[in-house]
């Protein structure tokens, strides 16, 4: 948001990195009537779900609402890959993408769902990984980028604590395969890649345990 | 004869894998390190992984001194918590000593433990741990130390002490690592090349204005320019310290990825940006720049003409947020 004035500035300069994308200013109203396609699986609390079997639904109470808008605008332009995802967005205008981001950004988190079952062990790994890293890997933390507590920071790096664990596990693997693609400079990528799957379950269960944030 | 033998190279080797590893995971580190690209320890040097946390748990150390080197490694992790006491700009002291300090090519911080007290150039006197680590309080954090003797300070130094474990004091060996080792200086340094790479690489973290970020009262990301980063005097605006941060560590989780070229670039352009003035500032940056100069600023641009608009850098008065220029528990040393 802050970067706003000197973004504009910038244009007249150089080419605008993606991640720096002007916004279109949404209205959480406006967002509500464009949302009520999106209730079936991210449901009308915007908590989504956690499914063992198959796709879990990403919680989307809570996020920041230029990350949101971005992930949809990439879903759009096939950026973002996910065959679900791709026609509902595709409906969306330009207008409804910002307006639905602003809706689910006011919206309170839930609690994560799907790492309750794992045991200490796991969630002792998940811990370490999200806070400190596995430096024996360069697996830098979760929380270098994705702010204190894992609740985001800024429109770049969103909120994962209290997301759910099935879906942090197939973003993850998502990364890993080079199914996922739409980080910055593949800064999420790099570290999917070094995880093994035994890490991502733990550290996806770890998350989901943890408060999202308070917006 | 044959026996002796066995026994000096069974000494040897028990000999060799103390000195080489404190940690029975040296392997895994080393590995992962030459994976990316860096070199492999040579024969002659200290190879030293510092144990972690979850070591100090399982350790049976006191649990009072357990406490404190906790307490350590909360003030080196978020030194933001020290913010207007001792921290007046956005620094954690892991915001350069990635991996808590403990990472080979990201300066870890234990070879202070273990090759201090000893003679600093940039003081020009005898060091000891504490005082090394007020150094970085006074030009990295643009601050103010905890007192020397304080519990801050000695929960620090307990931090640097223990991450040294099983390292001999005052090693004769090169060791492995230290500091952040720069790529060859390349023959022109480009303020236009390094101001377009900082935006496509660097800008995303740290902003496109060099603010770096917060949340809440917590860094993020570091500024690595500006009134909210290290001032004149820290070590990092010495171009080949900045180019060895950058190549050895940036962008976070991609050592190695930039050229020797687009690293010294990077760090030209960052160190071409204003900061704090130098705690050694006398009032006159010519005449500053005369003094420390031969020490410390023939390494940075301090002084020095900007390429892109010919300003003189480190020309003002500007403290950033501390209200003073040089904290008072900085002192020369004579030993007389």
């Amino acid at each position: 948001m802050n970067y706003l004035p000197t973004a504009i500035l910038f244009l007249t300069t150089l080419t605008l990195p993606g991640w720096l994308q002007a916004a279109t200013e949404g209205d959480a109203s406006r967002g509500a009537e464009a949302a009520a396609v999106c209730a079936s699986c991210h449901q009308a609390d915007g908590s989504g779900k956690h499914n063992e079997q198959g796709e879990s639904w990403p919680q989307l109470a809570g996020l920041d609402a230029d990350y949101i808008a971005k992930q949809l605008r990439d879903y759009k332009s096939g950026q973002r890959q996910n065959a679900t995802m791709k026609p509902f967005a595709n409906m969306l205008s330009e207008q409804q993408v910002a307006d639905v981001a602003q809706y689910y950004s006011e919206m309170a988190p839930h609690p994560g769902q799907g790492g309750d079952s794992a045991s200490e062990e796991v969630l002792q790994r998940g811990r370490i990984l999200a806070q400190r890293g596995d430096w024996s890997e360069y697996i830098v933390s979760c929380k270098s980028c994705h702010g204190p507590d894992n609740q985001g920071a800024g429109s770049v790096f969103p909120g994962i604590a209290g997301q759910h664990a099935g879906y942090i596990e197939s973003q993850l693997k998502a990364w890993q395969a080079g199914d996922r693609t739409n980080d910055p400079q593949d800064l999420m990528g790099t570290i999917a890649r070094r995880l093994s799957d035994d890490d991502i379950r733990a550290v996806a269960a770890w998350l989901a345990t943890q408060p999202p944030q308070a917006n | 004869m044959k026996s002796t033998l066995t026994c000096a190279m069974l000494a040897g080797s028990v000999l060799f894998t103390a000195l080489v590893s404190a940690n029975e995971n040296t392997d895994d580190y080393i590995n992962t390190l030459t994976e990316l690209g860096f070199p492999a320890p040579k024969d002659n040097q200290l190879v030293h992984i510092p144990p972690t946390l979850q070591d100090l748990e399982q350790s049976d150390v006191h649990p009072e001194l357990k406490r404190v080197i906790r307490r350590g490694y909360d003030l080196f992790t978020d030194t933001q918590q020290l913010r207007g006491e001792n921290v007046f700009n956005n620094m954690n002291c892991s915001s350069c000593h990635l991996g808590d300090g403990r990472m080979p090519f990201s300066a870890p911080v234990w070879p202070a433990a273990v090759t201090l007290p000893g003679y600093r150039g940039k003081n020009d006197h005898v060091n000891n741990l504490e005082e090394r680590i007020a150094g970085c309080f006074t030009y990295s954090m643009n601050g103010k130390p905890p007192e020397y003797g304080s519990d801050d300070m000695l929960a620090l130094a307990a931090y640097h002490q223990w991450l040294a474990r099983g390292v001999p004091m005052y090693p004769e060996k090169p060791i492995y690592g230290r500091g952040f080792p720069a790529p060859e200086r390349p023959e022109e340094l480009s303020y236009e090349r390094g101001e377009q790479l900082y935006q496509e690489q660097c800008a995303v973290c740290h902003g496109d204005n060099g603010g770096g970020l917060q949340v809440g009262e917590k860094t993020v990301f570091p500024a690595p320019w500006g009134d909210d980063s290290n001032n004149w005097g820290a070590g990092l605006v010495r171009l080949f310290t900045a180019a060895g941060f950058i190549k050895n560590n940036m962008p976070l989780g991609q050592p190695l990825s930039l050229s020797d070229q687009e690293a010294w670039d990077v760090a030209y352009f960052i160190s071409s940006q204003e900061r704090p003035q130098d705690p050694r500032y006398t009032g006159d940056v010519a005449e500053t720049l005369e003094k420390y100069g031969p020490t410390f600023h023939k390494h940075s641009l301090y002084g020095q003409k900007r390429d892109s608009d010919g300003k003189v850098l480190g020309d003002h008065s500007n403290t950033g947020d501390k209200d003073f220029l040089k904290p008072d528990t900085v002192w020369p040393r004579t030993f007389e």
